[in-house]
Order: C-alpha cells, then structure tokens, then sequence
C-alpha cells in the first residue's frame, strides 16, 4: 500500500478477514487510492456497506463508517445523503447483497440519480455463507445450492444500473486496477448515482468449486476476458464473444435528487417569506 | 399554556403535529392504510421546516433509511400498520442494536397478514415488544385521544434521543382515524430533549462505553469522530468482536438501559381506582369504552376502576402491583386474543384473579360488553 494511503486505513484493524487469493483486497486499496487522489474532506465521508465479504471493508476504512443489514447499504445511505447532501457518501456492496436481496434498493436508488458512489464487488458468488450461487454466478457454474450446475440467468449489472436511471456506470477489474481507480476517480466526480462494478475473484469459494486454478490463475482470467470499451469500439462481435467490457460505459449528468429537494425548500422558505 | 392553534383533527395528524413539534425533521416511510395519512402530512409539511421526506421503495427501506438519516443526527419518524411494521423488524432490531434513536409509529390494523386495512385492533402488543429477533430494549407508547398522539409523539421523539432507542408510538386504527378538538401549544412551550454528544476528542471517543449513565453519547457523521456502527456485536468503541465477555456486558447494558430512568419512562394513568374490587387495565381506544362503562356501573353502587398503562413497554409492573389492595378480580379487555391480558396474569396472579375480554373482529369493544363482563365476575 502506498505510505500516502496509510491515514485513510485504519491500519490497526489490518490485516483483513478476506481469505487469501481474494480480490477485495485490491479494491479496497483502488478506493483508497481513488479517494486520496480525489479533493474530498475526509471528515465529511461516510462509508455504508451491507453483509458480505465485500462489506467488512468500511470496517478498515478511517472514515465515519456503517456496516449495515444484508441488502439495505443504499437504503441506510439515501438517508444518510438526503439528510446532509454535504456528505460524501460511498456505498460497498456484493453481487448478492446488491441485486438479491437488495435489488429493489439498487434500482431505485439509481432512479433517484441520488449522489452515491457505489462499488459494487462482484466475485460471482456468496463468499461468507460459503459459496451459493447469486445473481451473478454464470449459467451453468457450481456452487453449493447449484450442485448440478447454475440453472439461472445472470444480471448484467451496468445494463440494470442505466436502465435504471444511474449517471456514471463503469466496470474495472481487480486486475485493471489503474482503471478501477480511475473510473471511482469519475464516479466521485459524477453529481448523481455512480455505480462501478468492480470484477473480484473468491478461490475459496467459487474458483475451487469450478476448477479455475490458482488466485493468479484467475486473477489472469480476468485479464484476458475484459476488454476496455474503446478498444472494443473496433472489435467485431465474433471477438468480443465471452469477454466483457471495462472502462466507462455509460455518463450522462441529470438532475440529482438531493440537489432537487434542496430547491424545493428554497422555494418553500421563499414562499413563505 | 399558549395556544398555538386549535383544531379538529385526526389521530394521525396529531402524530405529525408532534413530531414537527419535538423536532423530527427526517421522514422515510411507504403508504400504507391506516397510517398513510402521516407519510402525506410529513411530505407537505416537513419541507417547510427544512427537513425532508422521500417515499422508500419499500417498508425496509424506509425504516433503513431513517436509521441512516439518524446518524447525521437528524430526529427521525417513519410510520407504518400491520404487514409495514412487520417488514420493518430487521431494521428496527439494527436501530436497537446499534443504539440509534428513531420513532415508529404503528396504526395497527386488524392481523394477521393483510388482515382487514381500514379495521382496527390491537394485535401488535407482543409484536412491538418482541417483533425482531433476539433479546432487545424497546419503548412503547399507547395513547388513547387525539390529544395523546400529540403528546406522546414528543414525548417519544424525546425517550427516542435521550436513550438511544427506537420507540414505539402504538396507534390503533380508532385513534389514528378519530377527529377531536385539540389545542396545540406553542412551539417554545413543549419540552425538547437533544442526545448527548461527545465533547472528547475523536481518538476518546467510545460510542458504546458500559459507564453509569447506560447511555453512550452518539456523535453525528460528519463532525470528524469517524467511528463504526454495526448491527454485529461490538465493544465500547463499536468494532465487531467475538468475545464473549464483551458480548455479555454490552448485552446486559443493552436489556438494563432503562432500569434507572424507570420514574421517567413508565407512565400510567389511574381512574376511579382508590376504592375499586373491579380494576379494569385497558389502553389505546378500548380505554375510552372502560371510562364509559366505569361511569354506568359506578351509577349502579359497582366499585370499578381503571389502570391504564400509557407506556405499554416497558410495563409498568410495580405500579399495577402497587394498586391491588381492594381489588378482587382485573378484567383487561383488548383488541387481541390477550396479548396484555397474559402480561398483566403474569404480574397480578398471586395478589388478584385476572381475566380477558377479547374481540377481533374490525368492531370496537363497546362499553356495554365491558359492562356485562363485569357484572359477569361480580
């Protein structure tokens, strides 16, 4: 970790829970890196997150931190926000705890383009309870509620997230770090909801079961499956089968529902005079 | 007492009444009959004291949503009946573990399920005691006027920020949709109770220190004390731990948090009841009957009176106990097939005989049953 990076950790909770081979490690550290490069007050940051692997991240983070229910980070956040849009506020989720059991949440708060940055760490799988298989463990994959292989369909996160209403929507990998801190790097910048999803890899729980080899190994799969959206501007179709895309995928600034309320009591307090 | 306005209003309004009174400036909620009438209250009035309101795309959200608003330390209201309040359990279990301060105002319904919407009962007693999992300290508030709405919202607002709770304010549907005269008191007349904030330095400070108070101080986001909040179970400066002694001290502060502040909290009130053999225990609506009847049978020579309990939870045990000298037989006539009646058996058993009067079924209790009850026992 870059010694500049050390006051926004709380250094004395490290090392973390995750296993070893964990991606999440890594993008913790890019949000580290993305916030420190950014001009935030780091007293004026709130850091929510749900249940999940993913989400004892703020634990390790030095900032006002809320480690919320499974499913409920951007429901605690959207109060956090709207009661004091002065905040920074940064949302960790997983790929369960964002479009399970939090799906609903998650659309909603993207309609609102309420100013959240969410990372949203997808290892395709429940890491803590496990290994089950979630929204985003692939068709056809092994996971210990898919024993005969993963019979469902998968979200495609960025499409469900602009779909939705989100402003600033892109995708890094825990290999593509420099990118991944660049495009949280975007996110905060973006007034509105900003959602990143941030490509992990769980050995324990989801590679072991599917045979993918090594940490590295898979850490390797995510280089060679991602390619960056500018450079598959000019692929043809028959290339760009089975990989996905990284980089920013989708900005378009719009009204932003705390920036909207906070006009409506202008007006009222106006109105009134 | 100055007027600040005099009105003919509904239950529910009188809860919104309170809550813009006490300070509430943060509503996240989600329609649903027969509390609605406070979400839309809140959406036009609350705005114009500065404060927001947003429609949650659910019951969970909504109860999340004000514990996040709470944090940055706004005082927080949501409100909600029957299948509303059951979904927002999870997070009123957060908001207790986590030692936030936020108000749930419950219109209760008829239940089970979807029950009947427009009906009214009193079927969430048990539910607002021990509705989310595991052991927990919680306030309950049962009013039973228009009036009370009004009072009792401030008064839970303030139980609510001094002690770090969530808090109950148990409607039924009777109360919440009733229209009476009220006169509202001025703004600075009404007793306002803020948390208590930390005025260390952010390195000291321990959101959940085990001191004499039982009540940590709770820092506002944003004001550089950087701490963690948890629903996981954590020690006095609010990280996860596993240490079972440090789970077993801040549990036993958690279920004992109330204990010396008891004078405070239990309220009551008492009627006729010096001289009763028949004591009748009824609150919310049904108290209203209990009043009617107690007046037709003290007419006919009957000695009736009537205890009724305005803080539901924690009980207010010793008071009860404390009346039972001349009283032969308690009859506790409820909207539920006994949920206080077993509570007040529990606490009067070896002193009185205890029975219930149970109706469910959208109609209220009428004080003429109250009245052939009675005579039932005589």
């Amino acid at each position: 970790m870059r010694p500049d990076l050390h006051h926004l950790f709380r250094m004395d909770k490290l090392p973390h829970i995750w296993c070893p081979g964990c991606g999440h490690g890594i993008i913790t550290r890019a949000i580290g890196e993305a916030i420190a490069d950014s001009d935030i007050d780091l007293e004026q940051t709130v850091i929510v997150s749900g249940i999940g692997c993913s989400s004892r991240a703020p634990g390790y983070m030095n900032f006002d931190t809320l480690h919320t229910l499974h499913g409920r980070a951007l429901a605690f956040a959207t109060g956090v926000k709207l009661s004091n849009p002065q905040l920074n506020v940064f949302v960790l989720t997983g790929d369960g705890d964002a479009t399970a059991i939090g799906g609903n949440h998650f659309i909603h708060a993207a309609r609102r383009n309420i100013n959240l940055n969410v990372i949203l760490f997808n290892n395709n799988i429940y890491g803590m309870t496990g290994g089950q298989y979630s929204p985003l463990t692939p068709t056809g994959k092994m996971a210990t509620t898919s024993p005969y292989g993963n019979l469902e369909n998968n979200f495609d996160i960025p499409v469900l997230a602009i779909a939705s209403g989100a402003s600033y929507v892109a995708r890094g990998t825990a290999f593509h770090d420099k990118l991944l801190v660049d495009c949280i790097k975007e996110g905060i910048k973006n007034k509105g909801f900003s959602l990143i999803e941030a490509m992990s890899m769980c050995p324990t729980s989801y590679g072991r079961r599917n045979k993918m080899g090594t940490a590295a190994d898979m850490l390797n799969d995510l280089k060679t499956s991602a390619v960056n959206i500018n450079v598959a501007k000019k692929l043809t179709p028959e290339k760009l089968e089975g990989k996905f895309l990284i980089g920013t995928l989708h900005h378009k600034p719009y009204r932003e529902f705390t920036e909207e309320y906070d006009k409506l009591i202008d007006r009222l307090r106006k109105e009134g005079d | 007492m100055t007027i600040r306005k005099t009105s003919l209003i509904q239950g529910n309004r009188a809860c919104t009444e309170g809550a813009l009174a006490a300070g509430v400036r943060f509503y996240a909620g989600y329609p649903i009959t027969p509390s609605t009438e406070i979400a839309e209250i809140m959406s036009e009035e609350l705005p114009k004291f500065g404060g927001k309101f947003v429609q949650m795309e659910d019951e969970i959200a909504g109860m999340a949503c004000i514990l996040g608003a709470a944090l940055t330390g706004k005082k927080v209201l949501t409100a909600s009946s029957g299948p509303g309040i059951s979904l927002k359990q999870e997070a009123i279990g957060y908001a207790a573990m986590a030692e936030i301060p936020c108000v749930i105002v419950n219109v209760q319904r008829l239940g089970p399920s979807t029950g009947g919407p427009t009906s009214s009962a009193q079927g969430d007693i048990m539910q607002a005691r021990w509705g989310t999992h595991g052991d927990h300290p919680i306030i309950a508030l049962c009013p039973s006027s228009v009036y009370e709405c009004f009072t009792l919202t401030v008064t839970a607002v303030n139980f609510a920020e001094k002690f770090r709770t969530p808090v109950y304010v148990l409607l039924d549907e009777i109360i919440g949709h009733m229209r009476e005269n009220v006169e509202l008191p001025a703004y600075e007349e009404i007793q306002i109770i803020d948390r208590k904030k930390p005025t260390c330095t952010p390195q000291e400070y321990k959101p959940y220190i085990i001191d004499e108070s039982m009540i940590p101080e709770m820092a506002d986001f944003g004001t550089g004390y950087r701490w963690h909040v948890t629903g996981l179970f954590h020690d006095e400066t609010g990280f996860p731990t596993g240490k079972t002694e440090i789970i077993d001290n801040q549990l036993k502060r958690l279920m004992n948090k109330f204990s010396k502040y008891e004078d405070e909290i239990l309220l009551w009130e008492e009627s006729k009841i010096e001289d009763a053999e028949i004591l009748l225990v009824a609150y919310g609506s049904t108290a209203r009957s209990a009043l009617d009847a107690i007046e037709t049978l003290r007419n006919e020579g009957i000695k009736v009176g009537l205890f009724r309990p305005i803080t539901i939870w924690p009980f207010p045990e010793k008071a009860l106990k404390a009346k039972l000298e001349k009283v032969k037989h308690i009859i506790v006539p409820e909207m539920n097939y006994g949920q206080l009646t077993l509570e007040v058996e529990r606490i009067c058993k070896d002193k009185t005989l205890v029975s219930g009067l149970f109706k469910v079924n959208s109609l209220p209790i009428t004080p003429d049953e109250i009245i052939a009850k009675v005579k039932e026992v005589l």
